[in-house]
């Protein structure tokens, strides 16, 4: 093809979850070398999790790399097939590796307080003045906005974007075995290789012959039981509300016009809020962290005491809530957390399940996003839950979450003692 | 606190109802786009423009009972309509809000009076910005082509969503 070479000696990384990743492509070996890519190295995949999970120190670089090797072998699986067209493949594997390219440090957090997205940095690195860019212009002119397409899943071909974003999909497949083989917890894991060869493309998308139901099933679960131990876990997400709240701090502070012992440089493009893509690529988990030793000697109490937190695991504790609390309890506890000092925009946090990035299947109800169909012996599609006894059993779940965030250490901690006691009376329900 | 649920509110209880799952995401997601203070995130799905995230809010608002929905049967299809509840409008009276959704009335009244096809084509338009109005005809073509979207429906869309914006700024400036 026009502007790749086929190498003359495989490239492979010797990968933990799929064992290799091999690259036989001179487009994708020489996009792996650009910095914006070699940047994923200095951003965890999970965030936050490895205060809870501490072996989830994996990268965006691993899991791109593995979400482009599952689809190499989805590839592979497909030549030949009524439906693959295999002019598709360089864009698949493309797609596949850069599609997290625009993610941040802590990107969740980052988005929230920044109101940025990471697919608009994935767009502006594909298409912008990067070596990104230029790697993928040797293809063509058109390329790189094919790329960019498939990603913001607006590609005309449906069976491509179904591949890379769908209920089972590369990008799944790689971080639920990823996440599970790196947290060490024992669900997450399915027979990839089983689905891999079940699967079949059609026109506008891919689907499971009939006799993998079993595999997708063990798929489904180990993605409802990922979702609720690993990715919503409480402590994880105490991690991700001080974060977010030392993000706004130190924005409120900033705009304000507090100054900082040492200028938050790489940080004013976004307080001020007019970033571009090369600031964007200059943050990463190493900046972050500077930023936040060095905001633990800040003046700011707030500040100061937010990231040593953060810094030292000195996490916030959590208690279930209701309806009633928010009626009734809500603006009182705000009021007694000011009468003993504590700003409740900081130390008062709820937590919603609808706050975080992740989702799980809802059989039967997925709305607008494509279910999984299994493909029966008469060529005839059917949705999932429809022929699975174990899906269905998941349907209708709950499948949401809220928790009230406080420093108990500090109601714990001498003064204020009357008041403190009336808060831990409201906060035991 | 509950900033992103309070905003999803106060539209429902300008809006009075929003009947329909689809049509309650374009809404909120052209209201975004017209600078109404949304900040679910939306990514490109089967209807164009659908935001997980807000399912999820509208899920917690269900389980809090701050908003009603009810399951219909209608001419051989099923929908869900929504509504405030009672303690939904306990809430907002008693907390302090940072919008209201007063000023957008008009749009909001307007938007919720299309059908959620003519809502679908308008998402999606937005959505596929800052492509050139030439450029959006060909996508829209290819990636909407089951729903048949006429050259006059997108000039259509086009129109209103001028006439928004407009209404829009009108009504912050005489704010």
């Amino acid at each position: 093809m026009q502007g790749n070479q086929i190498m003359q000696e495989e490239k492979v990384f010797k990968d933990p979850v799929h064992r290799y990743i091999h690259v036989r492509d001179q487009l994708i070996w020489d996009l792996i070398g650009t910095k914006e890519f070699q940047r994923l190295r200095r951003i965890r995949q999970l965030g936050t999790t490895f205060l809870t999970f501490h072996g989830a120190e994996h990268t965006r670089f691993n899991h791109s790399l593995g979400v482009y090797e599952i689809m190499r072998r989805m590839v592979n699986v497909f030549e030949g097939r009524q439906h693959w067209n295999d002019e598709n493949r360089l864009l698949c594997l493309t797609a596949a590796l850069l599609h997290d390219i625009g993610h941040g440090p802590f990107s969740h957090s980052f988005e929230k307080v920044f109101d940025t997205d990471h697919e608009e940095w994935t767009r502006a690195i594909i298409m912008g003045d990067t070596e990104v860019h230029a790697v993928l212009k040797r293809m063509g002119d058109h390329f790189p906005k094919e790329v960019s397409e498939v990603i913001e899943k607006t590609h005309p071909n449906k069976l491509v974007v179904s591949m890379i974003s769908s209920q089972i999909d590369a990008d799944r497949m790689d971080y639920l075995q990823r996440d599970a083989f790196y947290t060490g917890v024992s669900y997450g894991h399915f027979d990839m290789e089983r689905i891999l060869r079940v699967m079949r493309p059609t026109e506008d998308q891919v689907v499971i012959k009939q006799t993998g139901m079993h595999a997708v099933e063990d798929y489904i679960m180990s993605r409802y039981q990922m979702y609720w131990q690993v990715y919503f876990h409480p402590v994880t997400r105490s991690a991700e509300v001080i974060l977010n709240k030392i993000l706004r701090r130190a924005k409120v502070l900033y705009v304000e016009g507090y100054e900082f012992t040492q200028p938050p440089h790489h940080f004013i493009p976004f307080f001020n809020n007019d970033m571009n893509t090369q600031d964007y690529l200059k943050l990463d988990e190493s900046i972050i962290y500077y930023y936040f030793q060095v905001w633990e000697d800040e003046q700011d109490v707030i500040l100061a005491d937010l990231c040593r937190r953060f810094l030292h695991r000195d996490l916030f504790q959590y208690v279930e809530f209701d309806q009633n609390f928010i009626l009734n309890e809500w603006s009182d506890l705000q009021e007694r957390f000011r009468r003993i000092g504590l700003d409740p925009d900081y130390y008062l946090v709820i937590d919603f399940s609808s706050d975080l990035p992740y989702d799980f299947y809802r059989p039967g109800e997925e709305e607008e996003r494509l279910p999984i169909h299994l493909l029966n012996r008469n060529g005839r599609l059917r949705e999932l839950s429809r022929e699975s006894d174990v899906v269905e059993a998941i349907s209708g779940k709950k499948r949401t979450d809220h928790k009230l965030y406080y420093p108990k250490d500090v109601l714990n901690a001498p003064g204020f003692s009357e008041e403190k006691r009336a808060i831990i009376k409201i906060l035991q329900g | 606190m509950l900033t992103e649920h309070v905003h999803i509110m106060s539209l429902l209880g300008t809006a009075e109802e929003i009947v329909g799952r689809k049509k309650f995401q374009k809404v909120v997601y052209i209201g975004k786009q017209l600078g109404m203070p949304f900040h679910e995130k939306y990514g490109f799905h089967m209807y164009g423009p659908y935001s997980e995230e807000l399912t999820i809010r509208l899920d917690e608002l269900k389980q809090f009972g701050f908003i009603r929905e009810t399951h219909e049967e209608c001419s051989g299809y099923s929908q869900y309509r929504y509504e405030l509840a009672e303690s939904g409008r306990e809430y907002l009276t008693k907390t302090t809000r940072s919008w209201t959704c007063h000023d957008e009335k008009v749009v909001v009244d307007e938007l919720n009076a299309c059908t959620s096809k003519f809502l679908e084509l308008m998402a999606t338009i937005l959505y596929l910005q800052p492509a050139s109005k030439e450029e959006v005809i060909e996508r829209v073509a290819t990636l909407k082509k089951t729903q048949n979207y006429s050259l006059a429906d997108i000039d259509e869309a086009y129109a209103l969503i001028d006439h928004w914006k407009q209404s829009i700024a009108k009504a912050t400036l005489t704010h």
